[in-house]
């Protein structure tokens, strides 16, 4: 097994179980040998990533935030390997009900905001920063309701950023926070009526996933593993189906450049430490 | 427009949230990937929707101002379709319609369809032409839907009529044995129907109303059975021994062979028998509907077993020790019950007399005979010599199914 490269992945849905046992398939038809482990949630899986356990981790753009903290306070480093094509340039939007007569960011001054998970990059901690660089401040200048599904996800699982459009729709909240693609989602599978809500604002853009070596991984296995991610070609119809499961066209090379907005967020909200320890009050995974 | 202007539309201010998508993906499919499209637009938030939709599209957001935006065409949509395969042809008429062997990657596909590489493997045992196919099939499902009829309508379940409780105790007797025959009629083909790959649609289709048929038998013989009585009669070991020697057969032609060209077909006098006898006209009138619809049963076996007989002239000798194998094991049974062979004696007397017992008898000894005549002529016209044919006709079961 010494020669088995080890991955760990979050276990957000049961289809996780399918595109893992796919790609260790495919992986073991190429030659490399494979296996991987599922987590809860991303915070047991990134200290995973230190103790020797997986020499590689699909991690969320927060668990990667924190795996950096935790290496760098030890004196090491990790590496993101390689992404997906959707998960580059992303944006969350903030949105509110067509009528309600909020042209601005200023207008949502008094009003409740609805987030999704605690832990949410995209419908949480990228939003309240965005708010809080137009000068709007959680709490002081208006009230904060979250949709506070699945600790520990970071957001993975779509069922916070739904209950906050629902709820947007009630009435029961002023605006709602999702990310780009839920929003055009929830139109056009009837979540949301096309034309009753409006995009007030647009976040800055960001990176999501990627998958984040471990430090000291083996260099010679990681290396084969993004290699073959690399060579998987959508056109293939024996992968399609794994990448279509997993939501991306082109598997690319890793970059660690669209993090930054997550990063600053991260440090307002006192999410993490610089040292990568877990600061949130309220939050359970 | 400059010569450097990439090709343009304008979708005004139709949002992706209502279907704006349609006209981008239109326009790109007009371009070669790689290719810009410029996308002229003035619905509110348009960028937001248009850059999460290239992006799950594979297309690349080249540039993106108030109301314009640059769209480089991926190549994904096209990818979809490599090694995509035409199966067939929906008309089965149209050379090389109906593939010889129909492939599992094409599972449930439309005939004709063009299927995407790469789906599941489907696993359908009746795959090949040969196994199941005749060219009637179409025009038989055709006649077959016409001659839908319904039992509410097509009976007249409250015309008066008071029988002596002996005849009505024989017709329920019959009414029974007619039902778990039909019984058998409709699983057998049901059975086989979840085995057929549907590339051979036709044949799906005129077993589904076959299938459909005998379910209709099954309730008119039921509510026959119930007019005056609360239960039907009488089920013999004999007569279910006979039928589960068709339910087993493993092969779809040898089941049609025994089934429809057999059975079915003896079944046809038997039912003719009913209408010329019935003591009421109720049954009457469901013997006469229910021939009509086996008669087409009938003829849809011929027409298959013809078919296969033309290419594969040894089967014969297998449909043939098919009818000795099933006499064999059904040597030490009674076959048909004697209350049934009875009754319908009974029914075809009218009463009790010697001389009206006698000229039933002698009508039940003609049924037999007629039947057997019938298998002979099938198997003579399934090109078996006129002696085979006669033994094999004298070796049907008691049971005339």
């Amino acid at each position: 097994m010494s020669e088995t490269l080890i991955l760990g992945a979050v276990a957000y849905a049961p289809k996780v179980v399918t595109i893992w046992e796919g790609f260790k398939a495919h992986f073991a038809d190429q030659g490399l040998a494979f296996d991987y482990l599922l987590y809860s949630n991303y915070e047991r899986q990134v200290e995973a990533q230190f103790d020797g356990t997986i020499h590689l981790a699909w991690n969320s753009p927060l668990a990667w935030l924190r795996a950096e903290r935790l290496a760098k306070a030890r004196g090491s480093s990790v590496d993101a390997v390689a992404m997906r094509d959707t998960d580059r340039d992303l944006t969350s939007l903030i949105v509110v009900r067509a009528d309600a007569g909020i042209e601005t960011l200023d207008g949502l001054r008094g009003k409740t905001v609805g987030f999704g998970a605690v832990d949410s990059p995209q419908a949480t901690l990228i939003p309240l920063e965005h708010l809080a660089r137009n000068g709007l401040q959680a709490g002081r200048d208006f009230a904060v309701r979250r949709f506070d599904l699945l600790g520990g996800k970071h957001g993975d699982h779509i069922g916070g950023e739904r209950d906050a459009a629902l709820a947007l729709l009630r009435g029961e909240v002023d605006a709602a926070c999702l990310i780009d693609g839920n929003h055009l989602a929830f139109t056009t599978d009837g979540t949301l009526t096309p034309g009753a809500t409006r995009i007030l604002a647009q976040t800055g853009a960001y990176d999501h996933c990627n998958f984040t070596a471990s430090p000291g991984a083996p260099a010679g296995r990681v290396g084969r593993f993004v290699e073959l991610l690399l060579a998987m070609s959508w056109d293939d119809p024996a992968v399609r189906p794994l990448l279509e499961l997993e939501g991306l066209k082109q598997w690319l090379p890793g970059r660690s450049s669209g993090y930054g907005l997550l990063e600053a967020a991260v440090d307002r909200q006192g999410f993490y430490a610089p040292d990568g320890r877990i600061l949130a009050a309220d939050y359970r995974y | 427009m400059d010569a450097s202007s990439p090709p343009t539309i304008d979708i005004e201010a139709l949002g992706f949230d209502r279907g704006a998508h349609l006209l981008v993906k239109r326009a790109l499919s007009r371009i070669p990937p790689g290719a810009t499209l410029r996308v002229r637009a003035c619905a509110p938030g348009f960028q937001a929707h248009l850059a999460a939709w290239c992006r799950a599209q594979g297309h690349r957001l080249a540039e993106v101002t108030d109301n314009r935006a640059d769209i480089v065409r991926g190549g994904y949509q096209t990818g979809r379709w490599q090694g995509a395969e035409r199966c067939g042809k929906a008309d089965p008429g149209e050379p090389e319609a109906v593939a010889e062997r129909a492939e599992s990657r094409w599972g449930l596909a439309a005939r004709g369809a063009t299927v995407e590489a790469g789906g599941p493997e489907w696993h359908f045992p009746l795959d090949r032409k040969a196994e199941v196919w005749a060219e009637e099939a179409a025009e038989l499902y055709r006649q077959a839907l016409a001659a839908q009829w319904d039992p509410e309508t097509a009976v007249d379940w409250n015309a008066p009529f008071e029988l002596p409780d002996e005849v009505e105790d024989a017709v329920v007797q019959v009414m029974t044995y007619l039902i778990e025959n039909e019984n058998a009629a409709l699983l057998i083909p049901a059975r086989f129907l979840g085995r057929i790959h549907p590339h051979y649609r036709e044949i799906m289709q005129l077993l589904a109303i076959q299938v459909a048929d005998e379910a209709r038998h099954v309730e008119v013989f039921t509510r026959r059975a119930r007019l005056k009585r609360r239960e039907p009669a009488l089920s013999t070991a004999g007569g279910q021994s006979s039928l589960k020697t068709l339910f087993d057969a493993p092969d779809f032609s040898i089941a049609s062979f025994l089934l429809s060209v057999l059975g079915e077909g003896t079944f046809v006098n038997l039912l003719h028998f009913l209408h010329a006898h019935a003591p009421d006209p109720v049954t009457a009138q469901i013997a006469r509907l229910a021939a009509r619809d086996e008669a087409r049963h009938v003829a849809f076996g011929m027409a298959h077993l013809l078919q296969r007989l033309r290419r594969e002239p040894e089967l014969r000798s297998r449909l043939a020790n098919a009818v000795e194998l099933r006499y064999d094991s059904l040597a030490a049974s009674a076959g048909l019950n004697e209350e049934v062979y009875d009754a319908l004696v009974l029914l075809a007397a009218g009463a009790w007399s010697p001389a009206a017992i006698a000229r039933g008898f002698e009508a039940v000894q003609t049924l037999q005979r007629e039947m057997a005549e019938g298998r002979r002529l099938r198997l003579q016209k399934l090109g078996f010599e006129e002696n085979q044919a006669r033994r094999l006709a004298s070796l049907h079961t008691r049971n005339f199914m």
